[in-house]
């Protein structure tokens, strides 16, 4: 007689935030999944984060009307109800003169920093929440940085769209355009952290500042090697973001906006290659996740279960990964397509089709 | 004096369900005065219809007495009394 498995399967779940709304997919076994209705309709939901320290899981997604403007919302609940702060959870204090317009992601920081959130917004800003997303502060020695009249936009909007907190206090930040910022201080000052990344649509050598980073992501056990995807250019930093060297050799293109680094793993991380700025497609029209287990040294590429044909952009936060054994993968495009990936890449089947614009994907196992 | 205030049913959530409301409030007023009574009671509905600035929404149109108020003094146009004060999303999105 066969024995009976008496453990729970551990749930996944997928959130998945488009140009129109917000849908969950949910997992036992991370191959086959149920997808819910959709939550937020008809507005734009360019950011989520999952924080599931402490044992329970809080969702905060940034949700932004074409009409009514950006706001912040939390469920503790997993979705069945929304609680948004009456003031909101992010404003611009009234001295700037500044109003969110988007905002581009939400990062819970790690179990030693209970309750710590970090925010990226579009115009260029940083804002740290202490009390677990409710409220958020901006972080003023960014915002007053001298830097902030030369930081420009790219197509999307000027945005800090990457913050990377590490262990120590140091988080880097990733800005488009304006590139990597990095603080030892805990925010107060603000130093650019470019040398060695290109930014080709500017003349002469590559400047201090200015760069177009798409995506940047901390190693899983050097908290001072960092891995950039670039408006052109793939790279590695390993002295804390000091300098950065070219990590695009065996890439089929240097162009792209996802960089995810594994959870637990050094040195593994995934890219999703696009042809070209002029060409933001998938080269030769097929979908295809790069894992490099070298930290850049050499890449895989990893196509089972992608479709054969796909002409849609995996966007910067339309990838990710989650904490499981074997570590998740996902990517969503364009296309309103999403995809899965229970081991590491080496395989993917489909969770949802069909989807507005997928702007971004966050998962975690639940606790 | 008592104004008209007809309100999107998109943001009927942030109003408690209530698409038009009579507003009693002292004369003479603004457009910007009447938003700021109806935020001081629905703060949701506020930052729906202003940024943080105090600016109305790019895509959130104010009528009075049928005057779109961008064509008039934006949120400093008179209120007069008995009017209809009309909020409305503009057309946009894809």
């Amino acid at each position: 007689m066969p024995s009976t498995v008496s453990a729970r399967m551990a749930t996944t779940l997928l959130a998945i935030g488009t140009r129109k709304g917000l849908w969950f997919a949910t997992s036992e076994d991370r191959r086959s999944w149920s997808l819910s209705s959709p939550h937020f309709l008809m507005t734009e939901v360019p950011s989520i984060g999952i924080d599931t320290r402490g044992g329970r899981t809080r969702l905060m997604v940034g949700v932004r009307s074409e009409h009514f403007g950006p706001t912040v919302v939390h469920s503790d609940d997993l979705g069945v109800t929304w609680d948004e702060p009456e003031h909101g959870a992010i404003r611009f204090p009234a001295d700037t003169g500044a109003a969110v317009e988007r905002v581009w992601q939400l990062h819970p920081d790690s179990a030693d920093r209970p309750g710590v959130v970090w925010a990226g917004c579009e115009p260029i800003s940083v804002w740290r929440s202490d009390d677990g997303g409710n409220s958020f502060a901006l972080c003023q020695g960014l915002w007053d940085h001298p830097h902030r009249p030369e930081w420009g936009a790219g197509y999307g909007g000027a945005a800090a769209h990457s913050v990377v907190p590490g262990p120590d206090g140091t988080v880097h930040v990733a800005m488009s355009t304006g590139g990597v910022y990095r603080t030892t201080d805990g925010g107060g000052s603000w130093q650019p952290r470019n040398s060695g990344i290109g930014a080709y649509f500017m003349p002469g050598p590559a400047p201090e500042f200015g760069q177009c980073v798409h995506k940047i992501a901390r190693d899983a056990v050097d908290p001072r090697r960092l891995y950039a995807q670039n408006h052109h250019g793939v790279y590695r930093s390993d002295d804390d973001g000091d300098s950065w060297t070219s990590i695009a050799d065996g890439l089929p293109s240097d162009f792209g906006f996802v960089m995810l680094a594994h959870p637990r793993r050094a040195g593994t991380v995934w890219v999703v290659p696009l042809v070209a700025d002029g060409e933001r497609i998938p080269p030769g029209g097929e979908l295809a996740v790069h894992r490099s287990d070298d930290a850049g040294s050499s890449w895989r590429r990893l196509t089972d279960g992608l479709p054969a044909h796909e002409y849609n952009a995996v966007l910067r936060d339309a990838a990710c990964v989650d904490a499981g054994d074997p570590v998740g993968v996902y990517v969503g495009t364009r296309g309103g397509e999403v995809y899965a990936s229970a081991d590491e890449g080496e395989s993917f089947s489909t969770v949802a089709s069909h989807l507005p614009d997928v702007l971004c994907v966050r998962a975690a196992v639940l606790p | 004096m008592t104004v008209q205030v007809l309100l999107p049913r998109l943001l009927a959530e942030c109003t408690g369900g209530r698409t038009s409301m009579a507003l009693d409030v002292p004369a003479p007023t603004t457009v910007g005065t009447l938003l700021d009574v109806l935020a001081a009671e629905h703060p949701v509905f506020g930052r729906r219809v202003r940024d943080e600035t105090g600016a109305l929404r790019r895509h959130v149109n104010v009528y009075v007495d049928g005057e779109e108020v961008r064509r008039l003094a934006g949120l400093a146009t008179p209120v007069p009394a008995d009017a209809e004060v009309m909020v409305v999303q503009s057309v946009a999105g894809g």
